[in-house]
């Protein structure tokens, strides 16, 4: 791992970089009882669509303030959603500043938040309409969206190589077989697959249900693919003299399979792995997205962008809207880098 | 050729069955079938139900059953959307047509600049311009399409200078014909511009790497020491064999077009087949679903064909095999 890393810095600095800003994200999303300055919904009815806060040093009268502090803002236009400065009231930011209680990595109870003010509002990505803070919002929705990634490719990968594995090993029928039901379902469009296959299920569930529900529609539509590449990697390493001996040793098949095979594709799977996640965080972003995923009130980066769907109004006076999809290019943009810097790392040619 | 045609026709036939089947299976896991609805319907009367249970041979065991549903498929009758009260083939007829021209839109354009640029990209490898290009198809390929399209619309209401939403203005009915098409097209652009946008970054990566693979091949070398000017040994003989790999893969290109379709769709409210699937599952509304993924899947199996065919024009090779 650490010369993996290492060498990842000399050859691509890009996805060296890449690969802290996931570990960032990850753990800002693990960490956000934590950093967020408010509960995830609560509603600030009075600050609905509020513009991001701006943080000063410098007063109105170039004062230079060691303490960084907000003007506090004032909603002058309910229809138009215009806010007002309201200059003469300067909000000193406190770090652990008192706040509702609420349970912390399901552990303990805290009332103290990691940073904010004691008048006046610090929303550094802004409101929503319901006027809740988006930053702490993107914060509890990266858990879900982050996660789903990881757990879907997971779940994919271990069908991909259990169904690859199986056909690659034992060719034949079965391979054949296999191999035609991989086409089948590589030959619906995912999107469209998607959405069916939620179809079948019905459109009110429990959030938690909803969850298991995206991660096992993602894996399903992902399998096939997989399958498909590491059946051809189990293909030709089979004939490799060392299957051969291993086979002479009396080992069971799926000892041979699972245990030197599957190992032989790691530093392709590896590649393969951070460059299919995208894939999932894209889909449960879809689905939540269309009103399909995780259901209000539970922030996920999909569903906090549904709002801006068919709705110009809400598209065209607040942009901050549009943080959660900065968010997930991001990441995607993350993962991309990092798994063709792994491709370079990873290849024996390379080194 | 025409063999080859022949043979691959009928490569496609258990995948086609495979398809229905799998979306059979799939009607038949959700809960409650096809005439619970119909029932709960005052404007239905039970005689009808009747006649339609014995046309999909409800009272038979499952297997029986996909066998009439089949039939039914292939005469074109997929059942009756239970929000529409007409019948879905009416209702994709509609949609598909949208959908085609957005797509076809977007992967003539997708190509007509990629193939270039990726030529380009290569030639230019590891010069500023050619690291330049890559990073933008980094963040072509990252990108979403959902968020790229509603960056769009967030451009498109503060300046408004293209439409936004369905296929036509109002004063579409008493246009002639030319200003009729040029209204259409004017209401694709937006839609059909993200899903360009999003396609390219993909594609224009995969042509520069086929061909840097090809340049580095040794006929090159010798088109080289021959003396031949560079257009030529590019455009005569490097572009022909690097473009091989690219028709391979116009089938999965395909697919994701009409994923990324779906989705773009929706947001910038053009009425296709995407839009159309989510309306079907937010009405529950199960036939309209199965119908709108079986005939997705026919799209993509007709282009599989129809990239294998243009392959083996291009490529001798398989033609002969």
């Amino acid at each position: 791992m650490k010369i993996i890393l290492k060498r990842l810095k000399k050859r691509n600095k890009l996805s060296y970089i890449s690969f802290w800003i996931i570990i960032f994200l990850y753990l800002s999303a693990l960490l956000a009882d934590l950093i967020s300055p408010y509960p995830y919904n609560k509603q600030f009815r009075d600050y609905p669509l509020c513009p991001p806060t701006r943080i000063h040093f410098f007063d109105y009268n170039r004062k230079f303030h060691l303490r960084p502090f907000v003007y506090e803002i004032r909603l002058v236009n309910p229809a138009l959603n215009k806010y007002e400065i309201v200059k003469e009231k300067k909000c000193p930011i406190y770090f652990l500043v008192k706040g509702e209680r609420r349970k912390i990595l399901g552990l303990f109870y805290s009332d103290r938040y990691l940073f904010g003010t004691k008048e006046g509002k610090v929303f550094l990505f802004g409101t929503d309409i319901h006027g809740r803070d988006i930053f702490t919002r993107i914060l509890y929705g990266a858990r879900i969206s982050l996660s789903i990634g990881i757990i879907g490719v997971s779940i994919s990968f271990f069908l991909g190589f259990l169904i690859g594995g199986i056909s690659g090993y034992f060719g034949g029928k079965i391979d054949n077989f296999l191999m035609r039901l991989v086409e089948i379902f590589m030959m619906f469009p995912s999107f469209y697959l998607m959405l069916s296959l939620r179809a079948v299920f019905p459109l009110n569930l429990s959030s938690f249900q909803i969850y298991l529900l995206i991660v096992i529609i993602l894996s399903l539509i992902g399998w096939a693919g997989l399958a498909r590449i590491i059946r051809g990697m189990v293909l030709s390493i089979k004939e490799e003299e060392y299957i051969l001996a291993a086979r002479a040793l009396g080992l069971s098949t799926f000892r041979i399979i699972f245990k030197h095979i599957i190992p032989n594709t790691f530093s392709y799977t590896i590649t393969a792995i951070t460059l299919s996640i995208p894939g999932y965080i894209l889909g449960e972003s879809a689905l939540s997205l269309l009103g399909l995923g995780i259901q209000e009130p539970y922030p996920s980066w999909g569903n906090m962008l549904s709002v801006c769907v068919g709705n110009l109004r809400v598209l065209s006076n607040a942009p901050w809207m549009l943080t959660p999809g900065f968010f997930i290019f991001l990441t995607i943009i993350c993962f991309n880098f990092l798994g063709d810097g792994l491709r370079d790392v990873l290849d024996p040619k390379n080194w | 050729m025409r063999q080859y045609i022949f043979k691959r026709l009928i490569q496609f036939i258990p995948l086609l069955l495979g398809m229905t089947f799998i979306s059979f299976i799939i009607i038949q896991i959700a809960p409650g079938d096809y005439f619970t609805q119909l029932k709960m319907n005052p404007e239905i009367s039970p005689e009808t139900i009747e006649n339609m249970k014995k046309l999909f041979g409800l009272d038979k065991p499952i297997i029986t059953q996909y066998f009439y549903w089949l039939k039914n498929v292939f005469s074109f009758n997929l059942g009756e959307s239970f929000t529409y009260h007409v019948p879905v083939s009416y209702l994709i007829k509609i949609r598909l047509k949208n959908t085609l021209a957005l797509s076809i839109f977007s992967i003539f354009l997708t190509w007509i600049i990629s193939i270039p640029l990726g030529i380009f990209g290569a030639v230019k490898e590891g010069k500023f311009i050619g690291k330049f290009l890559s990073f933008l198809a980094y963040i072509g390929i990252s990108i979403p399409s959902f968020f790229l399209a509603m960056l769009f619309i967030f451009f498109i209401s503060k300046t408004g200078f293209l439409p936004l939403g369905g296929t036509t203005s109002l004063f579409y009915e008493n246009a002639s014909f030319f200003e009729k098409f040029l209204d259409y097209l004017k209401h694709l652009l937006v839609p059909g511009l993200i899903l360009t946008l999003t396609g390219i970054g993909s594609l224009y990566r995969l042509m520069k790497n086929n061909f840097l693979e090809v340049l580095n091949s040794p006929y090159i070398f010798t088109a080289y020491a021959k003396g031949l000017p560079e257009w030529k040994i590019y455009l005569k003989h490097a572009l022909r064999n690097a473009i091989n790999p690219m028709i391979t893969i116009f089938g999965y290109e395909l697919s994701s077009i009409l994923s990324g379709a779906g989705l773009v769709e929706i947001i910038t409210g053009w009425p296709g087949m995407g839009r159309l699937i989510l309306e079907g599952v937010l009405s529950s509304d199960l036939y309209l679903v199965m119908a709108s993924l079986l005939i997705g899947g026919i799209l993509l199996i007709i282009g599989n064909l129809f990239s294998d065919i243009l392959l083996a024009i291009v490529d001798p090779r398989i033609r002969l095999r």
